[in-house]
């Protein structure tokens, strides 16, 4: 894809990702395009799109506390990713483990490392391409949710799926 | 920056005959659990000129700060004064101290000529009429002057105490401000009171965890401005940063200086495992010092540079293990309910402090290097990350409030468990890191 190209994309997207995206750090991620069907590229109905990818295959995983095992709901999840993945070779991503605030901040961001490599773990064996995958923690320095209950921690300790781009320049 | 800190101290003369502080009939032993604090009084120090009298005003009134901060001294208020000191060198009229119970006396002079600040002082053992200690002479530049007010308190606590002081250091931390999900983190620096705060890192990136070399000359931190958690080393006076080149694995956090500032201890995370390594700041070779599929982070010299207290989560929750400085077998110190973390060697070398979790609740607490005489000293919805005085009688530390509105703010407390006190700073503030006293 050219950088105009690019460009245009990533304009339409972050409109969209404005209005559905809770996740901070998923908003300055340079997401590539590959859109090119008859439906509104780059849309949530375009199931090539980003969007699509966040809102319908869902791009994230939850945890309990203190760990880093994938649930069943995890891994129909991740199995989502997996096949959205293989079918939209143009995308890589990186994955985001994070932690909510019960743990020190160096554990949390071992904690969240772990994570994302369970879910990068399960993605490969699922047929994605390790060279498409790479990780960062945030620990608990990036919580989705502000309360200090279950209620909110759950949906902190995560590990998402963010497109950073094409693997095509 | 520079010519401010080395042109501080031009001289430093001493007044009198020396007398030797260690027969001072006045003296607070600090490990026989003082309750009832020391009263002191500070006459406003005498200026020689209308231009020295503001100085002579602040400097009087930073050392009453610095001595009742610690929570072992109460100072008597100007308003019960019977004499008044007009004359550095006029002789002191005990008995109108004693009337008023003061125990200690500091008596003081500022001069200043130009951009030139002379501070004279002596401490007084009011009940023995004697001097602690030498009368002494600081000089230094004008724009110096709370340095050398903190100079004159860490001389004033040490004759009375018999211990090294902690005035005249500085804290690195990281100021926040934002809401939790949108925090904003810089690194910043200021004097242990929270004076003089500069800016180190701007807010574009999440940076973590500033440690201040032994002599207080650089700072490891954690910055993601490439995108992920990486180390880097700044030069405090330049204020310029350099990324430590760490092997194979996307991800270091964690670090530490060795007590000699030639080498570092960090975590590295390699395959969503965290392990710790050493790095020679020399050579930027790094080597590991432990190969487990636990986590293995926050590591810490002792202070003679043979051993590293750090927490793994090798028997399945946050404990605290001790390993040779050059890896090797590991031995578990903490065996209390809880998870224990973020442990830090104390200056002494005698006592860890550390964070511990439990049944909900956060501590700072110190504990013997084998693990016995474990000690909370906190207890609330999160504390965290504990760092020395540089005399080992104090800790600083993070405390984060809860809920949509929480805040992160530094407190400070003795470890006795007393004198729990916040540490102002302009925004919020976390993960503070203590410097040594500066010459």
């Amino acid at each position: 894809m050219n950088v105009l190209g690019k460009v245009l994309a990533l304009g339409a997207l972050s409109v969209i990702a404005a209005c559905t995206n809770n996740d901070p750090s998923a908003l300055g991620g340079g997401f590539g395009s590959g859109a090119n069907s008859a439906i509104a590229p780059g849309s949530p109905s375009d199931p090539r799109s980003p969007a699509y990818f966040q809102q319908t295959v869902g791009d994230r995983v939850l945890f309990s506390v203190d760990q880093s095992t994938l649930t069943p709901q995890a891994q129909a999840v991740l199995q989502g990713q997996a096949d959205w993945l293989l079918a939209n070779p143009d995308f890589v991503a990186t994955i985001e483990g994070h932690a909510d605030e019960q743990g020190t901040r160096e554990y949390n961001l071992a904690l969240g490392a772990r994570r994302a490599n369970a879910a990068r773990e399960y993605l490969i064996s699922r047929g994605v391409a390790g060279n498409r995958l790479t990780t960062v923690s945030y620990g608990k320095e990036r919580p989705i949710e502000i309360c200090s209950t279950e209620d909110c921690y759950s949906k902190n300790r995560r590990a998402v799926t963010v497109l950073t781009g094409s693997t095509l320049g | 920056m520079m010519r401010f800190l080395t042109s501080l101290l031009l001289g430093l003369t001493i007044l009198t005959a020396p007398v030797n502080a260690q027969d001072g009939p006045l003296r607070l032993e600090l490990d026989q659990g003082i309750i009832e604090p020391l009263p002191f009084a500070v006459p406003n120090f005498v200026p020689d000129s209308a231009a020295a009298a503001q100085y002579a005003n602040d400097i009087s009134r930073v050392v009453a700060a610095d001595l009742t901060g610690t929570g072992l001294f109460r100072e008597i208020s100007s308003d019960a004064f019977i004499s008044r000191v007009s004359s550095f060198d006029a002789p002191v009229q005990f008995a109108d101290w004693k009337a008023i119970n003061a125990d200690a006396l500091v008596t003081g002079a500022v001069n200043v000529s130009g951009n030139r600040l002379t501070v004279r002082f002596r401490v007084w053992d009011v009940f023995s009429g004697q001097e602690l200690g030498n009368g002494l002479q600081f000089a230094g530049t004008t724009e110096g002057w709370r340095r050398m007010a903190h100079k004159v308190s860490d001389q004033v606590y040490s004759r009375i105490t018999g211990e090294g002081g902690y005035f005249d250091s500085r804290v690195a931390f990281v100021s926040e401000s934002g809401p939790k999900d949108q925090r904003l983190k810089r690194l910043a620096i200021m004097d242990y009171d929270g004076a003089n705060v500069q800016y180190l890192t701007d807010s574009a990136a999440i940076v973590l965890a500033p440690r201040f070399s032994p002599t207080g000359d650089r700072l490891l931190y954690t910055s993601y401005e490439t995108g992920q958690p990486r180390i880097y080393v700044l030069d405090v006076d330049r204020v310029r940063r350099t990324e430590l080149n760490t092997p194979g694995g996307t991800m270091s956090f964690s670090p530490r200086f060795s007590p000699d500032g030639r080498s570092i201890v960090y975590s590295l995370i390699q395959g969503g495992n965290t392990d710790l390594w050493k790095m020679d700041l020399a050579s930027g070779q790094s080597v590991r010092l432990t190969n487990t599929p636990a986590i293995e982070t926050a590591p810490s010299y002792s202070p003679d540079g043979s051993q590293i207290v750090f927490e793994s989560d090798r028997s399945g929750t946050p404990q605290l293990y001790i390993m040779p400085a050059n890896g090797g077998e590991a031995t578990r110190i903490s065996f209390g309910q809880g998870r224990y973390g973020t442990p830090v060697w104390s200056p002494r070398g005698d006592l860890i402090a550390f964070t511990k979790q439990n049944k909900g609740r956060f501590h700072i607490g110190v504990m013997r290097t084998d693990g016995s005489e474990e000690r909370l000293l906190t207890s609330s919805f999160l504390d965290e990350g504990p760092t020395w005085s540089p005399n080992g009688r104090v800790i600083m530390f993070t405390r984060e409030t809860q809920g949509a509105s929480g805040r992160a703010t530094l407190y400070s407390v003795d470890i006795s468990g007393r004198n729990l006190r916040p540490v102002r700073t302009p925004d919020g503030g976390s993960d503070p890191s203590w410097g040594p006293l500066q010459n």
